[in-house]
């Protein structure tokens, strides 16, 4: 028996009483939500597979945001221009993050059932070791070629990097405009590549092996599933495709803030799967899709509505932190409690 | 079996690289009477906070990831004293006293929340944490404040990022019964009130309630079995780590001599808890004498390592190395705690 999720009904009417009060155009919101399918898709899909492996929300996918970050860093100070450095960025970035992702995986071998806040933790762990080898590590024991990039006092990356190189060069590929609303094909093909191959990583042997994992770990085990393996490759997946995610995102933006660009790019993504309808053990490509949609509408509208209501519009921001964290907090505790009952009804 | 007289791993790189930061301090003519002084402001502004989390740890409902409730509630306290004129060392306990009903009524709600999620208390924990403080942003903008030190200057309302409390109950602790010995400092009123809060925890784990809410956490089934009412004194234990992170909160803006709202108390957890951990509890009891030594630990190496990231021209390098202990901290005893169960 399927049970209804209220989630995405509830997101859906906070965005329309939002928007109603916001006065923007629906046009301009419309834009927006494309801009912002476009660059959070990848993020909130590398979320899934996790979920599948019974890992719970993978708050680490800022490790491989951190690790597009890296990557782009990497090709600005060895200043490769063009399409050939975006795809530097991204080969280096998917090489960071694939290490990454094994030490992780490795790691919540040995917390099965606390994943999730070991995630967390881990996610600040990684932002100390970011920060150290860029804002101490960049320029003292790491070679700075480009001083464009060097804070001043010769060691660190400054807060902003601009990647002016590399702006709208996959951005505008195969722009249509139908009547005011601007589609990015080659864009949407580059999300739409990305939702089919997760799609089919899950319709694979590899996926029925996820999907064993996550549903009862001991029988799994029992039919000889290595579920340890399986577990450490749902992770290489989930931060790699995290890790491209951030690098499709700060390419759309087209600057770095070096020492912010990560942060939060977990909450809200998980925020937004959650607005879809996905659960914690259960996430499903459309969940991804349609909750990017409701979350990001809401996103984009609130500080206008809050301007609007309360002549605040700090107040908007807040409210949607608010919502994003709530609504996380709300799945996990129903999550929780679901468990906790069905085990007691197998004892 | 000598294994088990060996400190844990993390406590022996804290305490090597303590030594080494020392050795650097000294070569750069550090004076220790002033790396004593700020050890004891240190020591002020987070013992209480560390301490809170115990009765929750002792009574089986986890590590306290949910403190900054408590933190909010002692915010909530310190700028309603403020608004009414509190002032002086009055000011002070006025504060805290009236954040405790904000602190009991939450840590209820709270305790009652984690009862039904019992095994995965940390991650809830720390969503309904991070939920409260961003439900507070919206109400720090919004509440009817009118004091003119607090909101802000334009726009006629809203409380400020930063409240200073100078003209409040700034350092009134700090200054009370403060003496000198030399060049060193001894806050002796602030150690007095600490220490009357330790020493009535350490009270209350010999009474019956005290016994009973560490049996619990000890053998669950063995304890209900005995007629404890495990739901009734886990509850009871998160009002009182509630409580205790609001008074801490108060503590520490006295000290500091700022309250700090919006954002500031999101992640005021991990400090906390890493240090907790570094005192190095053993088991699933944590006693008083561990959350003191992790604070010594955890602080002195924050003390020390900030004069070496100012000679390197890096003074973010600080916080970078506290970020990078706190969660490797925690990492290490997640991962040995699932060890100990028997989960892996």
């Amino acid at each position: 028996m399927r049970k209804f999720n209220p989630a995405p009904l509830f997101f859906a009417l906070l965005s329309i009483i939002a928007f109603y009060y916001s006065d923007m155009s629906l046009l301009f919101v419309t834009n927006e939500v494309i801009i912002r399918i476009i660059r959070d898709s990848l993020l909130v899909f590398a979320l899934i597979i996790p979920v599948t492996a019974g890992m719970g929300l993978n708050f680490s996918i800022i490790i491989g945001a951190m690790a597009a970050q890296a990557g782009w860093i990497f090709m600005l100070d060895l200043q490769v221009p063009g399409i050939r450095g975006i795809a530097g960025a991204a080969l280096s970035g998917i090489f960071i993050s694939f290490i990454c992702g094994y030490i992780i995986g490795s790691y919540l071998n040995r917390v099965k059932g606390r994943e999730m806040i070991a995630t967390i933790i881990i996610g600040i762990l990684g932002a100390g070791i970011y920060q150290f080898i860029f804002l101490v590590g960049y320029g003292t024991f790491i070679p700075a070629h480009n001083s464009e990039l060097l804070l001043s006092r010769g060691a660190g990356i400054r807060d902003m990097v601009d990647l002016a190189p590399y702006r709208n060069i996959i951005d505008r590929l195969w722009l249509v405009d139908i009547s005011g609303i601007q589609l990015p094909l080659f864009m949407f093909s580059i999300v739409a590549a990305a939702a089919l191959a997760v799609k089919l990583i899950l319709l694979t042997p590899a996926g029925q092996r996820f999907r064993a994992a996550g549903s009862d770990r001991v029988a799994a085990e029992l039919s000889g599933i290595n579920t340890d393996r399986t577990r450490i490759q749902a992770m290489i997946i989930s931060t790699v495709l995290a890790c491209l995610g951030q690098i499709i995102f700060l390419q759309n933006i087209g600057m770095v803030n070096v020492y912010t660009a990560h942060m939060n790019s977990d909450i809200f993504s998980c925020a937004a799967l959650l607005a879809g309808g996905a659960t914690i053990k259960e996430a499903k490509i459309r969940h991804a899709l349609l909750g990017i949609v409701l979350f990001h509408s809401l996103y984009i509208v609130t500080p206008q509505a809050g301007q609007n209501i309360f002549s605040n519009a700090v107040l908007g921001e807040y409210f949607r932190s608010f919502i994003a964290y709530g609504s996380i907090a709300i799945a996990l505790i129903i999550n929780i409690r679901h468990e906790r009952e069905k085990q007691g009804r197998l004892q | 079996m000598i294994k088990k007289y060996l400190p844990p791993l993390p406590q022996v790189i804290i305490i090597v690289f303590i030594i080494i930061l020392l050795g650097l301090a000294i070569k750069i003519d550090i004076p220790a009477s002033s790396l004593i002084n700020d050890l004891f402001i240190r020591l002020i502004l987070n013992c209480v906070l560390v301490i809170s989390l115990i009765p929750m740890v002792n009574s089986g409902a986890g590590l306290n990831f949910g403190l900054p409730i408590g933190a909010v509630a002692g915010l909530l306290g310190m700028v309603i004293t403020a608004q009414f004129g509190g002032k002086g060392l009055t000011g002070f306990l006025l504060s805290i006293a009236v954040s405790i009903p904000f602190a009991a009524a939450s840590g209820t709600v709270y305790g009652h929340m984690l009862n039904r999620v019992k095994g995965r208390e940390e991650i809830a924990a720390t969503f309904t944490g991070f939920s409260i403080v961003s439900i507070m942003c919206l109400f720090w903008v919004v509440a009817p404040f009118t004091h003119p030190q607090m909101i802000w200057v334009l726009g006629g309302s809203g409380l400020r990022n930063t409240i200073g409390l100078r003209g409040f109950w700034e350092k009134s602790l700090y200054n009370l019964m403060q003496f000198k010995a030399g060049d060193i400092i001894i806050p002796a009123g602030s150690l007095l009130f600490i220490g009357i809060i330790i020493i009535s925890l350490y009270f209350f784990s010999r009474t019956r309630t005290g016994m009973m809410m560490n049996a619990a956490g000890e053998n669950e089934s063995f304890a209900r079995i005995n007629g404890v009412n495990i739901e009734k004194i886990r509850k009871l234990s998160v009002i009182m780590s509630t409580v205790l992170a609001s008074a801490g909160t108060c503590i520490y803006a006295q000290q500091y001599g700022f309250i700090e709202l919006y954002s500031a108390p999101l992640m005021a957890a991990f400090p906390a808890i890493s240090a907790l951990l570094l005192g190095g509890s053993s088991g699933k009891r944590v006693f008083l004498r561990h959350a003191i030594l992790g604070v010594i630990l955890y602080q002195s190496l924050y003390l020390l390592s900030l004069p070496v990231a100012n000679i390197l021209l890096v003074p973010e390098m600080a916080e970078i190395i506290r970020m990078i202990v706190t969660s490797f901290i925690i990492l290490y005893a997640l991962a040995k705690k699932s060890e100990e169960r028997g989960d892996v």
